[in-house]
């Protein structure tokens, strides 16, 4: 009846050692100059520890199309307000 | 005649012979701690309806102002003050609520045979976070906000109105549009009876879905815009003030991002409406229900890319100019879409011309008409000239009132006799039906002409020239407020003293007349299976469970 | 959306279950959207003003940042593993759990205290500069968030704690689960976006 995909605490615990290895990795690069790559790496290494927590703490990985739907359809609106937006205070 | 649910089972009679279903159980906490979608949606129904007519005197008073310029009726910040809350309440108190909270509440898990939304519980909850944020909108009152209703920044930062107060009950509002969305997108999701695939939906109900998914995605846009403005006030920070390096326009991308695809949560439940009445009253099946149903969600969907028309003289970039203007031609496509569908349905159909219908026909008329004229608005060259103009007022009331209004009245009309188990008079609902016609087009259409004339809007005097029609107008709104009256008269007296309605006056197929009217708390006394969709006129007689 | 037994009687087991997650999903949904406006005025300002932006990122302490990072995903993981005992039926592990992470919620609340008062002292308030703005406003609401969640989590526990959950029905400590992994979500972006990015 109800989803159970045996997700024990093993998949948790090694989910947060990545999560923390990601948060060490993102301090320390903070650190160097990479000048614009900068806020790329941040902003990837933020996105994997994102759908880290997505996907397992989540249960994302084991649910079905419909969830998957709610939970992606509000990013797709996101980027429409950012790329609308921008497209007038970028192009003045 | 003893009433019957639909597999035969009797329903308990009141002392007077009838029964009276949901509505039996009296008591104030009945009513204010209820969990029975229907009360929900009775609830939602009088407090917009409430607004609609507070509404409407400010929209009175706007008229009789403008009809003599140069007298002193009242002052010119009074008459700001007159504007503002004469949209803002028909927008935030009346007609964004009005269908969906109040008849989708009423009418989806009858339509889709359930026994009642999703989240009842969260149910009651919006209706009360609604009249927390009337309440604290009402607050601000003491310091009537003075900026029209779309707050632009930096006006509305510095004005001396108590807008902190008043975004804060806007936010709730919100809040509250968000959870009614979620409840019903959860609803139509999980709660569909046996066999109701998603291609044996009402149309009502694709409009509803569509409607939903505009609320969650827009609304909390437009409610951090508010929390952001409120801040703006309270602690000075400066995202739209351009002294600390902010940028007005911001405010108006956020505002528009959510009212330009509120006006669709405003009109796809309507359109929804005449769905469920133009086949009823043709006795024929709707003409391609599929493209009706998905041009529901193509119109939520395209919605989303046009905010920017509101903007193009607002000084933002010409690229963004060019791509929304491009992109707002689009919305007309889904659009035209359902008045092509609703016209073929018609054709050929043995048409009656009961109130529901009159109105469904009304709405047709004048929804397309004002879409129509959406056409120089959302063209760049001509928006340039009509913006701020009464063109824009004319083109809004055509399709807002035209629109949504003249279609909630039809589902008023049409669900009348389920919500209440009375007729309404025929005979007044066609006389009121006859003067808010004649009155809108008289107020409406006028403004058409002064707008391309150059009278601009939310100015409380004008130039000489103008003044011809603006008499006009006036008289024309006198005329459709009385319509408007003698139609709430119908509606009491209705409830009152109306007809004994069977369970299904219409013969619609439709699954909410296998309930009785009015319906009892459970809805049904067995979740009906359904077996075919509900639209199938002329090839089958609407009895037994569906 | 916290759903429970009773108000549902027109719902099964399984049906209201589903019902429960789509509808925290439906919420989370809004909730993107309602930070999403946030980044928006983010990106905007800090394509406009990249120099302010380089410069005001340095007051803030990267090291309380990260520190209430690794908070955050601690209590992420404590409430994912007390839902995963309650799966199992482990009643007392599931109350352990939610107490942590509510414990790790005041501390992330506690941290931002100081790191304000920090920036108060300091003479950085929100209406110093646009940066500040965004600071304080998008660490606020996300604040209010946690505050939120901790109250949330908070009644969760009570009913943990009156024997109300069982392997068989778990759906308010999912449902509260899944908006405490949005929160922190949203400040995975956010501590790069304003302690990292120069």
């Amino acid at each position: 009846m109800k989803s159970s995909h045996g997700t024990g605490y093993g998949i948790y615990l090694a989910v947060f050692a990545a999560l923390l290895v990601l948060t060490g990795a993102t301090v320390a690069v903070s650190y160097l100059d990479l000048g614009v790559m900068n806020v790329a790496v941040a902003l990837l290494i933020a996105s994997l520890k994102a759908s880290l927590v997505a996907l397992f703490f989540m249960h994302l990985k084991f649910e079905n199309k419909l969830v998957w739907a709610f939970a992606l359809v509000p990013i797709f609106f996101l980027v429409l307000i950012v790329g609308g937006t921008i497209s007038d205070t970028l192009y003045r | 005649m003893a009433e019957t649910t639909a597999d035969g089972a009797a329903i308990p009679l009141n002392g007077n012979g009838r029964s009276k279903g949901y509505l039996e159980e009296k008591g104030f906490w009945s009513w204010a701690l209820t969990l029975d979608h229907k009360r929900i949606g009775v609830l939602y129904l009088l407090t917009t309806l409430l607004f609609f007519l507070v509404g409407g005197i400010f929209g009175l008073l706007i008229r009789i102002k403008l009809m003599y310029p140069g007298q002193e009726i009242f002052s010119h910040h009074v008459y700001n003050v007159i504007f503002t809350l004469h949209g803002s309440i028909m927008i935030f108190l009346f007609i964004i609520p009005a269908i969906p909270s109040g008849l989708g509440n009423f009418f989806i898990p009858l339509l889709i045979g359930a026994r009642d939304v999703a989240f009842p519980r969260l149910n009651l909850a919006s209706y009360w976070i609604f009249v927390a944020g009337i309440l604290i909108m009402l607050a601000s009152l003491l310091r009537p906000m003075d900026t029209g209703w779309t707050f632009y920044t930096p006006y509305s930062a510095k004005t001396a109105a108590d807008v902190t107060l008043l975004s804060f009950g806007i936010f709730l509002i919100g809040m509250s549009s968000i959870l009614t969305g979620l409840n019903f997108i959860v609803t139509i999701h999980k709660l569909r009876a046996p066999g109701m695939d998603w291609h044996r939906l009402p149309l009502f109900i694709w409009g509803m879905y569509s409607t939903s998914i505009i609320q969650v995605v827009a609304t909390p846009v437009v409610g951090v815009t508010f929390l952001l403005l409120a801040m703006e006030r309270l602690f000075g920070i400066g995202f739209f003030d351009p002294a600390k390096g902010g940028d007005p326009l911001l405010f108006q991308h956020f505002f528009w991002f959510y009212s330009h695809p509120v006006v669709y949560v405003m009109i796809l439940p309507a359109m929804g409406i005449i769905s469920e009445v133009v086949p009823v009253f043709s006795r024929k099946p709707i003409f391609g229900y599929k493209a009706i149903a998905y041009s529901s969600l193509a119109i939520a969907f395209i919605g989303f890319f046009v905010w920017g028309h509101h903007m193009f003289v607002s000084g933002m970039s010409k690229t963004a100019s060019i791509i929304f203007s491009f992109l707002t031609f689009f919305v007309a496509v889904p659009t035209a879409v359902k008045v092509f569908n609703w016209i073929a349905t018609l054709y050929k159909g043995s048409i009656t011309f009961e109130s529901p219908m009159l109105y469904a026909l009304t709405f047709i008329f004048l929804f397309t008409f004002g879409g129509l004229t959406g056409m120089f608005l959302g063209a760049l060259a001509t928006n340039v000239h009509v913006h701020d103009t009464y063109f824009v007022v004319a083109h809004f009331h055509y399709t807002m009132m035209g629109g949504t209004v003249v279609g909630f009245l039809a589902g008023l009309h049409y669900w009348f006799p389920k919500m209440t188990g009375r007729m309404l008079n025929e005979k007044l609902a066609r006389l009121g039906w006859l003067l808010t016609f004649i009155g809108f087009n008289v107020t409406f259409l006028t403004q058409f002409f002064l707008g391309y004339k150059g009278m601009p809007r939310r100015w409380a005097e004008y130039p000489a020239q103008f003044q011809d029609l603006n008499i006009v107008s006036t008289v024309g709104s006198w005329i459709l407020g009385a319509g408007i009256l003698i139609m709430v008269v119908n509606f009491i007296r209705g409830y009152y003293a109306g007809e004994p309605a069977p369970a299904n006056p219409w013969k619609s197929l439709t699954l909410e007349w296998q309930a009785a009217s009015p319906p009892s708390t459970e809805n049904f006394e067995k979740i009906p299976v359904v077996t075919d969709w509900p639209y199938g006129y002329a090839k089958r007689k609407p009895e037994g469970n569906e | 959306m916290a759903a429970e037994g009773s108000g549902h009687a027109h719902m099964d087991p399984a049906q209201a279950y589903d019902a429960a997650k789509l509808g925290i999903w439906t919420f989370l949904a809004t909730e993107v959207l309602l930070f999403g406006g946030l980044f928006t005025a983010y990106i905007v300002f800090r394509l406009k003003f990249p120099e302010m932006f380089r410069i005001d990122h340095a007051h803030l302490n990267r090291l309380m940042g990260a520190t209430n990072t690794v908070v955050l995903i601690c209590s992420s993981l404590t409430v994912a593993l007390g839902i995963a005992a309650i799966r199992k039926g482990k009643q007392g592990l599931l109350r352990l759990y939610l107490a942590l992470t509510i414990l790790l919620a005041a501390v992330f609340l506690g941290i931002k205290y100081v790191e304000w008062n920090e920036k108060f002292a300091h003479g950085l308030f929100p209406d110093t500069d646009v940066f500040f703005s965004l600071y304080f406003v998008m660490t606020g609401l996300h604040g209010l968030h946690v505050l939120g969640g901790m109250l949330v989590l908070g009644g969760v526990l009570a009913l943990a704690w009156r024997g109300k959950f069982s392997e068989r029905y778990y759906t308010p400590v999912e449902v509260s689960g899944l908006y405490w992994h949005f929160v922190d979500l949203v400040w995975i972006y956010l501590f790069p976006l304003f302690y990292l990015i120069g």
